[in-house]
């Protein structure tokens, strides 16, 4: 039995919004999730905020009211939003507190994420030289991948299609307009193999969780949601990440399959016991590639699983339900916990157009991004 | 002819006998590292040294670069009626690391996994003194399969 429940979820759309800033979706996901579980901001005891383009977390209590809680700010890459959850959890599980809560905003300039680099000295080469591209990454990466594991292109176009379909049963989210897979594969070439509609976009929103301990959980809500487990890890020698200007030779596991192996340990359950998950999808190889690094299929099995539609809203093993990064953008701080946000929906039943049939009762979630880290939790009724 | 000069002399040197990529040898393990860093991932050691690293090897991954990258950092042809897609991939130097490049080749069905390339020099833009800047490629080998 988890000793951390989550009481409260509240989201502010992710897409564009002109005129309002990245701090002020934070600030109205921390509303409603506040109105979800029935509390007043003044009783939340702690808070952890990430965001790594929309300003520091903790100056949006000017906006939510000076309560003198204790606020600590995250920011750890594409796993910020993970990493506050991480923090919340624990803060709970060592019996510090019994209420509090995680958010996670942002809000990024259009077009592929500018990465600039600093060398030990001098000019700026990576960059300069037209490398340090998240999308570069995720090209080769596939590429690859496609190769050895006998994956199509016709696969990374059925999971932008399925990305764009859930999308457009999900009101929070960014692009709500079906895309068939031609249209997909007919979009322009980014970064061989994949297209223009294969990639998510960076983009805007925020995402905010109440946890509260597991044992005052009815106090807030019929309906708690426990966090089974909450495990972020980086990178050990020999795994291929993204931004990186070498490889050594040798050729080793990434972050997620650790992070997933010990979320699994955590929990106590098997990739088998996992009723839907939400995993992190940069671009539509990404997805293909985290079904078997999180231990759901065989690498290569992935070719037939979306053939057969195993990975739909309706199929044997559903896979990013509302739409998942290509559908609402990736706002680097709201990401992680949007996919939490999206299970709760899903073990509580509320997923409306989009629920999952034959009641879930288990989910999981996997962020992935730079410099090579992953974040996983699981969640159960 | 203009003189050429190299991005950033402290990750590639401009030889005589054509460009060489500055990395980093352990003394304790034998790992290699590019650019050079003061301490191995590998062995967690920092008896480090610089070491020149070899210039064959061959393509391990590849993409290609299909938009104009922003500047900056960009220092290339970033007008999107000027641009012209490249080729980005590691490439694997024998013994030593794969190192992520430029690739002079941008044609899919003219890259595979496993061919021999070498390294060269592509242009970037002028510099302040109208120089020609160059940063370092690898190309198909012409000396058949490494
Ligand atoms: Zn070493």
């Amino acid at each position: 039995m988890s000793e951390v429940a989550i009481v409260g979820i509240g989201m502010h759309e992710f897409g564009r919004h002109e005129g309002v800033s990245g701090m002020e979706q934070g600030a109205i996901a921390v509303r409603r999730a506040c109105a979800d579980a029935g509390v007043e901001w003044k009783d939340i005891q702690f808070a952890f905020g990430g965001s790594s383009a929309a300003g520091a977390p903790d100056t949006m209590v000017s906006q939510l009211g000076l309560t003198g809680l204790q606020f600590i700010n995250v920011q750890n890459g594409c796993a910020t939003g993970g990493s506050a959850l991480f923090s919340a959890y624990n803060t709970i599980m060592s019996g510090a507190y019994d209420l509090g809560i995680a958010i996670g905003f942002d809000k990024h300039e259009r077009g592929a994420f500018r990465v600039e680099t600093k060398a030990r000295e001098g000019r700026d080469w990576y960059g300069g030289s037209g490398m340090a591209l998240t999308t570069q990454f995720f090209g080769m990466k596939i590429n690859r991948y496609m190769q050895e594991n006998n994956i199509s292109q016709r696969s990374l176009a059925r999971v932008a299609a399925k990305a764009m379909r859930n999308g457009s049963m999900n009101p929070m989210a960014w692009r709500r307009k079906a895309l068939t897979e031609e249209e997909v594969l007919q979009s322009q070439m980014l970064s061989y193999p994949l297209t223009q509609y294969m990639f998510c976009s960076p983009g805007e929103g925020g995402v905010a969780l109440i946890l509260a301990r597991a044992d005052q959980a009815h106090k807030y809500t019929k309906n708690p949601i426990y966090l089974q487990s909450a495990v972020v890890r980086s990178r050990r020698f020999g795994s291929f990440e993204v931004l990186a200007p070498s490889l050594s030779l040798e050729y080793g596991e990434g972050p997620t399959v650790d992070a997933s192996k010990a979320a699994f340990e955590q929990a106590g359950i098997g990739p088998k016991d996992i009723d839907l998950a939400q995993l992190q999808d940069t671009e539509s190889g990404a997805e293909v590639m985290h079904m078997a690094e999180n231990g759901f299929c065989e690498h290569g099995e992935q070719e037939s699983m979306l053939e057969k539609g195993e990975t739909e809203i309706g199929g044997r093993f559903p896979v990013n339900t509302d739409g998942g990064c290509l559908a609402n953008g990736e706002p680097v701080g709201a990401s992680g916990l949007r996919q939490v946000y999206e299970n709760v929906l899903q073990l509580r039943g509320d997923a409306g157009p989009r629920q999952v049939p034959n009641d879930p009762k288990v989910a999981y979630t996997h962020v992935y991004g730079a410099p090579g880290i992953s974040g996983v939790t699981i969640l159960s009724r | 002819m203009n003189a050429q000069v190299s991005i950033n002399e402290s990750v590639l040197e401009l030889t005589s006998d054509g460009p060489r990529l500055k990395g980093m040898r352990c003394k304790n393990c034998g790992n290699h590292v590019f650019p050079y860093q003061g301490g191995c991932p590998k062995c967690t050691g920092s008896d480090v040294e610089p070491v020149l690293l070899g210039t064959h090897g061959t393509l391990w991954a590849w993409t290609i670069q299909g938009f104009p990258p922003k500047a900056p950092p960009y220092l290339g042809e970033t007008d999107p009626d000027k641009f012209k897609p490249y080729g980005v991939g590691y490439v694997e130097l024998p013994g030593e690391v794969k190192v992520e490049a430029r690739l002079t080749e941008s044609d899919p069905t003219r890259l595979k996994i496993g061919m021999a390339m070498d390294l060269t020099l592509v242009p970037l833009c002028k510099d302040d003194d109208g120089n020609d800047m160059v940063t370092f490629a690898f190309s198909p080998s012409t000396k058949g399969d490494a």
